[in-house]
Order: structure tokens, then sequence, then C-alpha cells
């Protein structure tokens, strides 16, 4: 009796609309739901109408509209300070302080947030490196988090996720011990494991050597080939084909300054 | 992708696992912040003894009330932590923006966190209330209580600690936000402890504990996640 009382509230509120944000918290399957629906409507796309941002007080986007569809990259260009990560943070849908509307594959991101988690790939200026894990630990614990594979990954391409990013040798050694530069890596190597459509990275390129940062290029120019999209920031030039650029100053004083 | 509802439970399963087992080997790889709960309570328990006196009568009265509330002040205190290493490193961000259920996963770090503040604090009452002078056939009945208490105020606790993670200083404010939600559990906290003593009926308490947990294991999460979406945008 009761049990069937509960069951018949859980599903009461999974098919209510205005609940939905609660049944993301409690129902495994709304994330996959979402997922299989984007992925039957086939053309992905990214677009951002009207898009303003502020961080304290100040204005940083004022009304940028952008489509990012299949295949493309796309650059986000501007000085320090001038909403660079404010932006990418509203896109991976860490940040709600956006107005204007940001849709993933038709979808609003505010409704759809777990469609566009499971899609994304998001790196932000913090690697999410846990310094007293080794780095085998660090990408597994990410991999359980983000990759939803049929069957769980095994060791074997964890480590060469890591080689990709030249840390073999590493792979047991507590993060404290290896260099800024390492660390990095750490969260790059997530590049050679994800299958997400779209990635959002910001700054990638920070702390890395010249050799690295070719191979990085390298990978992103697959992930593009592949059908998905990218977006970056970057201060450092960047030789991949097929990459857009967004002055965010530019579009900010067509919009009168702030 | 592509098929079936069971991967993705198990998918689900392995990340609860994978958060749990991540908090706790990160605990146990910084030595001594397991500790530190425990022996603030050790300390401040023996603090008691000697300001009140060694008249073991006097001290058996006053037992389950400061018991409660030094186990509290032990378990707030450690609760700054819950979320900070995480927020300072960018992992909270990779949590977030996970497209596994969060409840869950936050379910595994309040868990995690408890594992290693709240059961060393139950599994060494026998010792401090020994050293308070409750009778030996009402330890277990400490025990038992403070093994559902601890767990009730962890997840309390928690949601002060999402709501302050993105402040510089979140100590004294995590202490103000959730002191008062902690009344319930002091008062039959202490209620079930003296019931024990006394030779009262024990279930109504015990039930009302029960309760609180339940209550707290089912609503507190949807509160942590919220705090913790507000601190990203802070």
């Amino acid at each position: 009796m009761v049990l069937t009382f509960y069951q018949r509230l859980i599903e009461k509120i999974i098919n209510d609309q205005s609940l939905a944000i609660l049944s993301e918290y409690f129902l495994s399957t709304v994330a996959s739901n979402h997922s299989t629906q984007a992925h039957l409507q086939g053309e992905a796309s990214l677009v951002l109408d009207a898009v303003s941002c502020e961080r304290g007080e100040r204005l940083l986007v004022e009304h940028l509209s952008l489509t990012v569809t299949a295949g493309q990259g796309v650059r986000i260009e501007g000085p320090n300070g001038s909403g660079k990560t404010t932006l990418l943070r509203v896109l991976a849908g860490l940040s709600q302080q956006y107005s204007g509307m940001v849709s993933w594959c038709g979808n609003d991101i505010r409704q759809a947030r777990a469609a566009l988690a499971a899609d994304t790939l998001y790196i932000g200026h913090l690697a999410g490196v846990k310094a007293l894990l080794s780095p085998l630990e660090n990408l597994a614990w990410w991999v359980s988090l983000h990759i939803q594979s049929s069957e769980p990954l095994s060791k074997a391409s964890l480590l060469n996720a890591l080689s990709q990013v030249g840390l073999q040798r590493f792979a047991s050694t507590p993060c404290y011990q290896l260099s800024a530069g390492q660390q990095r890596r750490i969260a790059l190597a997530r590049l050679y494991l994800s299958q997400h459509r779209l990635w959002i990275l910001d700054e990638p390129f920070t702390a890395i050597d010249i050799d690295g940062v070719t191979l990085l290029e390298q990978r992103i120019a697959e992930h593009l080939a592949q059908g998905n999209m990218a977006i970056i920031t970057t201060h450092q030039t960047m030789k991949i084909d097929g990459f857009r650029s967004c002055a965010l100053d530019a579009v900010k004083q067509k919009a009168g300054g702030c | 992708m592509t098929d079936n509802k069971p991967n993705t439970e198990v998918a689900i399963f392995a990340a609860f696992n994978a958060l749990l087992l991540r908090d706790l080997r990160v605990y146990f790889r910084s030595r001594g912040t397991w500790l530190n709960p425990l022996v603030f309570v050790l300390m401040v328990i023996t603090l008691f003894t000697l300001g009140i006196g060694p008249d073991p009568s006097t001290l058996s009265n006053h037992a389950s009330g400061i018991i409660w509330v030094v186990a509290l002040l032990g378990i707030m205190l450690s609760l700054d932590a819950l979320f900070r290493a995480d927020f300072d490193d960018g992992s909270l961000e990779q949590l977030l923006l996970s497209p596994q259920p969060l409840y869950l996963a936050v379910l595994a770090k309040v868990l995690a966190h408890w594992f290693i503040t709240g059961l060393p604090i139950v599994l060494a009452s026998p010792l401090y209330s020994l050293m308070l002078g409750i009778p030996a056939d009402a330890i277990p009945v400490l025990a038992l209580g403070l093994l559902v208490g601890s767990g009730i105020l962890s997840f309390i606790g928690a949601i002060g600690a999402s709501l302050t993670v993105s402040l510089r200083s979140g100590g004294l404010l995590i202490a103000l936000l959730t002191l008062p939600l902690y009344v319930p559990v002091i008062i039959f906290g202490s209620q079930f402890v003296q019931s024990a003593i006394e030779g009262w009926p024990l279930m109504p308490t015990f039930s009302m504990l029960l309760g609180l947990l339940i209550g707290a294991m089912a609503l507190a999460p949807v509160a942590i996640i919220g705090g913790l979406r507000l601190s990203q945008d802070a």
C-alpha cells in the first residue's frame, strides 16, 4: 500500500514538467533520455541569442549572438578581463547569471541542463585535479562522472590517455609532486577519453610546452573533423583549420561599451 | 548511449562508489584531518570534567547534554572543509557538470565526510561516557543515538557548508546558519540518553531521531545542490 503510494508519487513528480528540476536530482533516466533525444535530432548546434552577462556590476558581454554547428570551432578573443571565462562558464551551464537565451540542440540550457552536461566537456582555469591523488586516480574519478559508456573503461585506456599527454611514467605519482604543466596535462588527458560533442576549453594551453601544444591542436582538429564542436579561448596563436574568431571587445563597443 | 537503462544505473552506482572511495582516499592521505574532530571532542569533554569537578553524580546529571553539544560542535567545525578543497581546485565544477544525478554525488560526499568525522566520535563514545560517569548499560544506547544523530548533523551542516563555500571565511557563518537547525537533534538526542539512564521507554525518541535522519537524507541534498550551484556564480 505505502509502497505503491510512493511509486505513484514519484511517477507524478517525473511526469510533471514543472518539477523537472527535482526529478533531475532523483532520477537516473533523465540524463540518458535527454541525450538520446538530442542524438535523434541529428544536427547538434549551440545557439546564443542576445546573450549578455555581467560580473560584479560590470557588463562584460552584451547582446552576443552566435551559432556553432557540427564541425565548427570558435575562438573567443579579447583582452584580459573582457569576459571570456564568464561567457564560457555560462555556455558550460555553470553560471546562471546571464540574460538572453542559450540553446543546445534546440533546447534552452536552463531547462535541458542534463542534455548539455551529457554532451559537454568543460576544462576551466582550475584543472579539477586533486593534489593528493595520482594522475590515474584523478582520471578514473573524472571518467566515472563524465563518461557514460555501456562498459566501464579499462585501466589500459586510462593509461593510454595519460601516455598521450606524456604522463605514462607518472601515472601513480601523487600529483603534488608534479609540475604545474604536468598537472594541467592530467586535465587535458580527458580530451583523449572524451566522446562529448562540445568541448569548452578555457585557456587549454596555459603552462603547456610547444610540443604539447602541437599535439593538443592535432587532437582538437581531429575532434572537429569528426563533426564535433569546440569553443576555445587562448592568447596563443593557434594553427587549426576551421576556427572562427569571435571578439568580445568588438561586440561590446558596438553596444556602446561598458 | 544507444541502449538501455541498466547500463545507466550501473554507471550511476559506479559514480557513487568512485566518489565515495576518492573522498575517503583523499581524507586518509591528508593525515590528521579525520582525527581533529575526535581530539576536539575528547579535549572539550576533559575540560568539562575539570570545570564541573569530580563529583560523579553532578557529572552524570549533565553528561548527555554535554556529550551531544560537544559532538555537535566537533562535527560542525569540521564541516567547513567539506566542499572547500573541491571548490578551490575545480573538482566541484567537474562534479556539478556531470550528467550523473547530483543527488547521489552529494550523498556520497556527505557520507565520506561522516565516515571520517561522525563515525570516530561514535566509536570513541564509550571512552568519554565513562569519563562523564554515564552508567555502563546506557553506553550502547548513547552510541546508537550518536550514530543516528551524527548523520543528521552531517547532512544539516553540509547545507551550511555548501552555502558558505564561496566565501573566503565561512567558519562562523556556518555556525549561525546551522545551529538553529540542530535544535531538534539536541532535544531528542539528549532525551534518548536520559531515557536510558532513567529507564524510560526508548522507542519514542529513537523513532524521532530516525525520522529526522531519513528526512535529512532525503531533503538536505536538494538544498546542498542548490547551495553548490549558487557558489559557482559568486
